[in-house]
């Protein structure tokens, strides 16, 4: 085992000294044919012989307990095989990264549609019917008391991070903004919904799942379900999109362990899309205030950032909507805090860019405002405003890319920032616009091992528990093994998604890559270490590539080296001192071209292009398209994504893909990406960052921005529907 | 009653609730359609019915005696991918890769409606032949939503086969 901790950056890039010149490529996905072709396996797919089938039943109130489950009502159904109600079912996915079982025990009941019950049966068909013939009776609490609206209820104060006199800076401010935003609730809505089987063979239980983060998955079921973690097996080789909702384990993974258990046979649970929407996670709603004090060239004195967000009681997470105005830009007088509401909405948690995804927005819309006060280019009102030290902490920030992406994304787009008057540009009905705003998420590394084997022949294989939502894992870590080891990519095979292997931290806030990949890394920097040994010289002179190790004047293959065994070395990467001495992030710029419908308000995008720092790109192709899906997430949340609860019993009504508007085909333009040249070495050994959230991390804001130019309303509801924009449009044609 | 899927004849099946995609899926465990709603709103489950795409979950199996199915199965293998399928890799005309076979079964039949003179929303005169343009590619594909956002991509290499289909 190759252990490193990150307690320093790694200056070396060693990936940049390599011989085989396939790192960054953009080469296709090895995972590409088998899943055109329908015949790579997602976790409801696996031919399991006499599986049963598993439909929940949920509750249809917001609060109360489950007083009886009348079994008899559906037992007698042809097919019918068991109702499962065990106190130890989990009523809610787990928190990323929680490592132990989230609430239990689906009596007492806490949001609208949470499950309550299990009917399994022989086919699915009659487990759906029985599912909804099932009789419970509820003691339901008075819907009076319980609260479900976050603006009615005192919320959880935080202390917040204060410095100096924020009042003051703007009160003595030449230019200031004092806006207060809202942002409706998300939904991951990942096209595949949560589904497992499970199966126990001699005491031990093997679940294919679809789940982002095995290693602590596999703690969190062995917790509910009071097993060692040796007993259990998770699977998640493909996952049909996460975006946060497969974080933490997910209610089929235990309630299909234990009706398997229960019926002495595998079972099936298939969430169906309503139950997703209804039982996972929301992204909260939010309430931002951004105070923003500048000085007469637009210099930020003074930055406050306040924002109320919800949560069912007992949750620890709150959407971390203050994360990036940490560092981002400067003002030495601050304010920054979250505030909790207690609500009975579903459980509140991870959804794409937790945190940035909505801050980032209005932080973006108010400094649009405070670059029409200053009177200068919003782009430079931006560059301006990058501070030299961290705003609040004695710490450098590590490789920052943001002025990069901000003029190269300026020059690509054709920015023109000098007059920017809005309703200056008219075509028929539709008023046309630009915005900018900058991007930035922070960065992680997670503790992550790895596990390659050289081959006879000369082939490898990577093996680790990390999972592939999308993102291009199976790529990517071919390519690092590649690089490092002289092996076309196509001669790594890369096995994942498997407990068995090697553990990592999986997919999730963007550290799958710098954290698995720099597990691969070390694993592959030990076996040079052992090539050069049996070449006897020294790793530092090895050259490998196409197959062939040289040191000096010895030059032997791969295959011959090995003598037909194969040579195996694990990589184990930890976070170190690095994460506390520097201020990492990723950054990035948005350029958007809008069209606002004069007479109805709707809105079209019509250009999107983004400009990124990532630190190192691993593949150029799969990194694009972790862009040009955050750009399309972006979209959604800018105009047409929002969760909408009843006031009167909290439950969600927009609960499928017909009422909640993802952006389809024709509401995404041709958007294009910039790729910065970056290496960042505080932030891994392979001087890459995470890519997947940063690239909708500021962009509606961008798309708002574009909004006021391009017909003079200010939207401070988000997303911009006809709705929100309406009356300013009616306001603007009377002025 | 029997149904035809890729060229192979099968009985139906008995329960009369039994979804088109579920008899698919379920019964002749051929997984390539994918379950993404169940209600006909994401597209994933599209498959060709004598042609035709349509949503299979929205339709029953025993309505489609003496019906002839293409699955993505039936499109192209790993082994000899379909022109489509091919650029879907070249372009990273996916990513999760789960709504891909639907994306896939729907440009196929697509491209034909285009061909066939099937006016959309996207077409400026109905009257008039439609034109082979990227937004009356996106119009046509807005019932197959990619929620990694692959859609860009997706039309790239949809444009790039129907211009060497049509060139």
């Amino acid at each position: 085992m190759k252990s490193l901790t990150m307690d320093k950056p790694d200056e070396r890039n060693r990936l940049d000294a390599m011989k085989q010149g396939v790192i960054g490529k953009p080469l296709d996905r090895p995972d590409g044919p088998i899943k055109v072709s329908g015949v790579a396996p997602y976790a409801a797919e696996y031919d399991i012989a006499n599986a049963a089938y598993g439909v929940f039943v949920t509750a249809p109130i917001a609060r109360g307990k489950v007083a009886k489950i009348h079994e008899d009502s559906v037992t007698g159904m042809d097919g019918v095989i068991a109702v499962v109600a065990d106190e130890r079912f989990t009523t809610r996915a787990a928190q990323g990264t929680a490592g132990e079982a989230p609430e239990q025990g689906p009596g007492e009941v806490d949001y609208w549609g949470q499950p309550i019950a299990l009917v399994v049966a022989e086919s699915y068909e009659a487990a759906r019917d029985a599912a909804q013939r099932l009789k419970v009776d509820f003691h339901a609490d008075d819907l009076a008391d319980i609260p479900f609206d976050p603006d009615a209820v005192e919320p959880e104060k935080d202390e917040g991070q204060r410095q100096g006199d924020l009042a003051h800076a703007m009160a003595e401010a030449v230019h200031s903004v004092d806006r207060t935003y809202t942002t409706h609730g998300h939904a991951s809505a990942a096209m595949e919904p949560h589904a497992s089987i499970a199966e126990w063979q001699d005491g031990k239980l093997t679940v294919h799942a679809s789940l982002q983060m095995l290693n602590f998955n596999i703690a969190e079921l062995a917790d509910a379900l009071d097993l060692e973690e040796d007993d259990v097996r998770l699977v998640s080789r493909f996952v049909g999109g996460g975006f946060g909702s497969k974080l933490g384990v997910s209610q089929d993974v235990v309630a299909a362990a234990i009706a398997a258990k229960q019926v002495g046979r595998p079972v099936k649970v298939a969430m169906t899309r309503q139950h997703v929407f209804q039982a996972i996670m929301r992204r909260s709603e939010s309430t931002q205030r951004l105070r923003l004090a500048a000085d007469a060239e637009g210099r930020l004195t003074g930055f406050g950032h306040e924002a109320l967000v919800s949560n069912l009681p007992g949750e620890d997470f709150a959407e971390p909507v203050t994360q990036s105005s940490k560092f981002l830009y400067g003002g030495e007088n601050r304010l920054l805090r979250i505030d909790v509401a207690r609500i009975h909405r579903m459980c509140a948690g991870s959804v794409r860019a937790p945190g940035e995804a909505v801050g980032m927005t209005a932080l973006e819309a108010a400094m649009d405002e405070l670059a029409e006060q200053v009177g200068i280019d919003p782009v430079e009102l931006r560059l301006r405003n990058i501070p030299d030290k961290h705003p609040t902490k004695d710490i450098p920030y590590s490789s920052r890319k943001l002025a990069e992406c901000l003029k190269e994304g300026a020059a690509a787009f054709g920015w023109q920032g000098e007059d920017r008057k809005p309703r200056q540009r008219r075509e028929g009905e539709w008023w046309i616009g630009t915005g900018v705003a900058s991007g930035s998420r922070v960065h992680n590394v997670e503790e992550a091992k790895a596990r390659v084997t050289l081959r006879p022949g000369g082939t490898a294989l990577v093996e680790t528990d990390m999972t592939d939502i999308g993102t291009g894992t199976y790529a990517i870590l071919g390519q690092i093994a590649g690089e490092m080891l002289g092996l076309d990519p196509k001669d790594v095979e890369v096995g994942l998604g498997d407990t068995d292997f090697p553990r990592g931290p999986g997919s999730g806030g963007s550290w799958g890559a710098p954290s698995s990949g720099s597990a691969v890394f070390l694993a592959c920097e030990a076996l040079r270490e052992e090539i050069a040994s049996l070449l006897k010289g020294e790793e530092g002179n090895l050259t490998m590539k196409d197959g062939t190790a040289v040191v000096g004047n010895t030059s032997r293959t791969i295959d011959e080296l090995l003598g037909g065994k194969e040579l195996q070395r694990t990589g184990h990467f930890q976070p170190g001192k690095t994460e506390k001495e520097f201020a990492a992030a990723s950054y990035g710029a948005f350029f958007a071209e809008v069209a606002v419908n004069d007479w109805t308000g709707e809105t079209r995008v019509r250009r999107l292009t983004g400009a990124f720092g990532i630190g190192r790109v691993l593949n150029e192709k799969t990194a694009r398209s972790q862009c040009l899906g955050g750009m399309t997430w972006a979209i959604g949340a800018a105009l047409t994504e929002q969760l909408l609860f009843d006031p009167r019993d909290g439950h969600l009504v927009n609960c499928d893909l017909a009422e909640y508007h993802v952006p389809v085909h024709r509401d995404v333009p041709e958007c294009e990406v910039l790729l910065v040249e970056e290496r960042d070495p505080a932030a891994s050994p392979i001087q890459a960052k995470g890519v997947g959230e940063l690239s909708m991390c500021g962009a509606a804001g961008a798309i708002a921005n574009a909004v006021y130019n391009a017909c003079g309303v200010r939207a401070y509801s988000f997303p911009m529907t006809p709705a929100v924009l309406l009356e300013g449009l009616v306001e603007q044609a009377k002025a | 009653m029997t149904i035809e899927i890729n060229g192979e004849s099968h009985e139906l099946p008995r329960d009369p609730r039994v979804t088109l995609l579920d008899f698919v899926r379920e019964h002749l465990k051929m997984t390539g359609a994918k379950k993404g709603c169940d209600h006909g709103q994401c597209g994933a489950c599209t498959m060709l019915v004598n042609g035709q795409r349509i949503n299979s979950c929205l339709t029953l199996a025993v309505m489609h005696d003496g019906d002839s199915v293409t699955t993505i199965e039936g499109i192209g293998s790993p082994a000899a991918m379909a022109p489509l399928q091919e650029a879907f890799v070249k372009h990273d005309g996916y990513q999760c890769g789960y709504c891909t076979p639907g994306q896939i079964c729907s440009a196929t039949a697509m491209l034909q409606e285009i061909a066939a003179g099937w006016p959309s929303d996207a077409t400026a005169d109905p009257t008039d032949t439609p034109k082979l343009t990227r937004e009356e590619v996106q119009e046509r594909m807005s019932g197959n939503l990619c929620r990694c956002g692959a859609y860009a991509n997706i039309v790239d290499a949809i444009m790039e086969v129907a211009e060497g289909e049509a060139a």
